[in-house]
């Protein structure tokens, strides 16, 4: 049987699709019999459609360092 | 302590603007001009007359907010440019073909009041905010590995390569700045 804290960060491994199958199948059978689990999953799960949902726009880095050259040559 | 605010005085720190704020603004810009050239350049511009004014920060309210005002007015300067260039086109009306031809006119402009589109556009907008909010309280490099895995959709090879660190530790990190989010994020947001 893993750890909790074992299957929390093979939960947050689920939200990006980088979990074995082996992992998944473990977490299935601790989180049947684990409350505080299925409710991290739960929430994990929700928070990673929470972030699409959102769309949240960002820089690319070279356009931040660029930026970054610009404001620093006005100070 | 000011005591007359009861609230510390903020002081201005140029260096950290583009680290801390330019994607912040960034979307702030984005969803309004819906156009991500547009928008990077007025968060340039943002940041240049941030510094050209920076004597006129008061200092009342915290620097973010100081540069989203800033910001505010340049997307409307950036309408009232495009607007003054199209003065001269006409402005057409167009009926729509499919309604009857002695309809009311004013009556087929009106929005519908059914229609939950707008809604859900304001809703994320304000979950955008809400979820940028919480990442700025991570510690940098956790904000800085979350918002590269899961804003950006980066591998993890190429997040642990920027981050200089291995897959392991990448997962734990991953997994605090998601517990620290799902604590930040206020409850209303989550279904359960």
């Amino acid at each position: 049987m893993k750890s909790c804290k074992d299957v929390e960060i093979i939960c947050t491994k689920i939200q990006y699709n980088e979990a074995t199958l082996l992992d998944k199948i473990k977490i299935r059978i601790h989180v049947l019999f684990c409350k505080t689990c299925q409710k991290f999953s739960k929430k994990n799960t929700e928070l990673t459609s929470l972030c699409s949902k959102a769309n949240i726009k960002t820089l690319p880095n070279e356009d931040k360092e660029k930026m970054k050259d610009e404001l620093k040559s006005r100070t | 302590m000011n005591r007359q605010t009861g609230m510390a005085k903020q002081a201005l720190n140029p260096d950290i603007w583009v680290d801390s704020y330019s994607d912040y603004l960034f979307n702030y810009a984005v969803s309004r001009v819906s156009d991500s050239e547009i928008a990077k350049d007025l968060v340039q511009e943002t940041f240049f007359a941030g510094l050209k004014s920076a004597k006129n920060f008061k200092g009342e309210a915290a620097e973010r907010t100081w540069l989203i005002s800033i910001l505010k007015r340049k997307v409307i300067d950036h309408y009232r440019k495009i607007n003054s260039k199209k003065a001269k086109s006409m402005v057409r009306i167009t009926q729509n073909p499919n309604s009857e031809a002695d309809s009311n006119f004013l009556e087929e402009q009106v929005a519908d009041p059914m229609s939950l589109l707008e809604n859900s556009q304001i809703e994320n907008e304000e979950l955008g905010t809400a979820i940028q909010d919480c990442i700025a309280k991570l510690p940098k490099k956790h904000a800085l590995a979350f918002t590269l895995k899961t804003i950006n959709g980066l591998s993890t090879e190429e997040v642990c390569k920027e981050l200089n660190i291995n897959p392991s530790n990448l997962w734990v990190i991953l997994h605090r700045a998601r517990t620290v989010l799902m604590d930040c994020l206020n409850n209303n947001w989550f279904k359960i």
